[in-house]
């Protein structure tokens, strides 16, 4: 195949970004004309049904035999509105419809529609609130890294390694499941701090899970990182360089590979983060070996942040003891008409956020994720508009997917590891 | 709505001479308007903000006499732009006023290629034109569909959703 590449080099341009308008598409009646020969080219798409494309995600491709020479990805399968519902729903409720963007890592949307909203509020968070937040954010991490661990296997054919990561995944599931009452979508970070405090024994729990995580990533090197099929698969493959990801917006574990030092929670530190050691993990060339190697080395600092989480764990309120915020104890609902009344109040009329704007970034498991939200003083937001990271990643695919083999595409769309929940919102 | 926050800098200096103001909790917004719009992105990117973080449109229909600088006159619509500097890990936004008579604002798609996706958005859903464009289509919604949903006189739950047949392949 390396011949076909390089004759397909020249006919690609020069130009970063490629574009396929969807009027240069096939039409029905040339289909007839096609001779499926050498030098012929060809549109073919790919999803949105496709399994390997991680969701109802649909890239069209323009090839000749198996080189892909530009592709294009269509979006918005799974659009269902959620800015506009955003604006019907109070800022109490909204958490619940942010968690449902990004379904494998919900605690981080969550947390940046929180900490907007808070911004607005300008309200002083519990420094135990704080840290249960990074906890359950950095067990996310790792939950959705592993996820991403298992479905980038299977689409290299590595049918164990599925297995293994849903396996470790399910551990931490677990204990979101015992801390939040729900497997994923938790509404358990909310403006004001969080739904409940840790569990009893929540330390044991942790403690086993870094520690049974951290062993079968050992695992996972082996069985990986070393083994031949795999980095001949991946070596080489998509590679993006640094100045193409800075000028694309992307952001992540993508342009880390790519040799960006950029991680929010060490360059811009939110939430306590400027108070644990950790190292920001850097690729060099940014193919898809080095995406792997990073997400892999990146489950190795959130446990090693978590570790550091369970020595350093403050005691207290697990929410802000602001009573235009947080309902009043259930106790004092039975005693205290004016705590009925605002129990009442903050139920039906909602939080009620002083006009502004901001804008709030953290550092999801896919990379910056944004909130801006814009209010007008009374109990539901005037806009609110998350920043996905998958939606921006997206506009990576074409220079990822420009002169690589059918195959290697389906790796490099899992290396870009887009949740449709998030692009399509 | 129209008293002013304790904490809340008065426009305390300029860029392009273009305010510029300060959020409570401390973050940097330049106002513009639609002439100036691509010139002061222009200028930001030269200045350092090497990084596009965020575009977004947002219809101020319900709320049009909201707080701003009194250089600036209030218009409809505006597009948000967040700026990210990698090298002084510092973010600022711009905010331009679009009129709702011509909701036209030149692309920056030519200094920031990122922003690609997040204007189609924006079109998709709120119908502002990004005059330059490379391909300004919808993004989200399909190919046909009537109206900008976003827009604050865009009703919910009344629309029933309109598939159009098969056209064959595109």
């Amino acid at each position: 195949m390396t011949t076909d590449r390089e004759t397909a080099q020249p006919e690609i341009g020069n130009s970063a970004v490629l574009r396929l308008p969807e009027s240069s598409g096939l039409d029905a009646d040339d289909l007839g004309e096609i001779e499926f020969g050498s030098g012929e080219k060809m549109i073919v798409n790919m999803g949105p049904q496709h399994p390997s494309t991680h969701g109802v995600l649909r890239v069209m491709m323009e090839l000749e035999g198996e080189t892909v020479l530009r592709c294009k990805p269509i979006i918005g399968y799974l659009h269902t509105g959620m800015e506009k519902t955003a604006e019907e729903l109070t800022y109490a409720q909204g958490a619940t419809n942010v968690t449902r963007m990004d379904y494998l890592s919900p605690l981080a949307n969550e947390l940046v529609f929180s900490l907007a909203v808070e911004d607005l509020l300008a309200v002083e968070m519990p420094p135990r609130a704080t840290w249960i937040r990074m906890l359950m954010c950095e067990l996310n991490r790792m939950s959705s890294h592993l996820m991403w661990l298992a479905t980038n296997g299977m689409d290299l054919g590595a049918t164990t390694m599925m297995i293994f990561g849903f396996r470790e995944r399910e551990l931490i599931l677990s204990f979101f499941e015992k801390t939040t009452g729900l497997r994923m979508n938790h509404n358990y970070i909310r403006p004001g701090g969080v739904a409940a405090d840790l569990p009893d024994g929540w330390e044991e729990d942790v403690e086993s899970i870094y520690k049974t995580v951290l062993f079968r990533l050992d695992e996972y090197d082996e069985f990986f990182t070393g083994q031949p099929i795999f980095r001949e698969r991946v070596e080489g493959v998509g590679t993006l360089s640094a100045e193409t990801a800075i000028e694309l917006s992307i952001t992540g574990p993508l342009l880390r590979a790519s040799g960006v030092p950029w991680d929010l929670r060490k360059t811009m530190p939110y939430l306590a983060y400027d108070e644990v050691d950790f190292d920001v993990i850097v690729g060099t060339v940014g193919d898809n070996f080095d995406r792997y190697a990073v997400r892999l080395n990146e489950i190795r600092e959130s446990a090693n942040i978590v570790r550091q989480i369970l020595d350093k764990m403050p005691k207290g309120d697990y929410r802000a003891q602001d009573s235009k915020v947080t309902p009043p104890p259930r106790a004092r609902i039975d005693q205290s008409m004016e705590a009925l009344i605002h129990h009442f109040k903050l139920f039906t009329e909602g939080i009620l956020v002083p006009e502004g704007e901001t804008y709030v970034a953290v550092e999801s498991p896919r990379g910056e994720l944004g909130c801006y939200l814009a209010s007008d003083g009374t109990g539901r937001p005037l806009r609110m508009h998350v920043r996905a990271p998958s939606f921006v990643n997206l506009q990576a695919l074409p220079p990822l997917l420009r002169g690589s083999l059918v195959a290697d595409a389906v790796a490099s769309i899992s290396s870009v590891d887009p949740v449709m929940g998030e692009v399509d919102r | 709505m129209t008293e002013s926050k304790p904490n809340e800098t008065a426009t305390d200096q300029t860029i392009m001479g273009l305010p510029v103001q300060k959020t409570p909790s401390g973050q940097k917004v330049v106002f513009s308007d639609v002439s100036n719009y691509h010139k002061l992105v222009e200028h930001l990117f030269n200045d350092g903000f090497n990084f596009a973080s965020d575009l977004c449109a947002v219809d101020y229909l319900t709320n049009i006499n909201r707080k701003l600088p009194d250089a600036i006159s209030p218009e409809r619509f505006e597009v948000v732009l967040n700026l990210l500097s990698h090298g002084r890990k510092e973010r600022i936004r711009v905010r331009a006023m679009i009129p709702e008579s011509n909701p036209t604002i030149p692309t920056i798609v030519d200094v920031y290629p990122g922003v690609e996706n997040m204007e189609r958005e924006a079109f998709d859903m709120l119908g502002i034109i990004f005059k330059g464009h490379p391909d300004l289509t919808r993004i989200l919604l399909p190919e046909g569909w009537e109206g900008h949903p976003l827009r604050k006189d865009y009703s919910t739950g009344r629309v029933p959703v309109q598939f159009k047949e098969t056209l064959g392949p595109r």
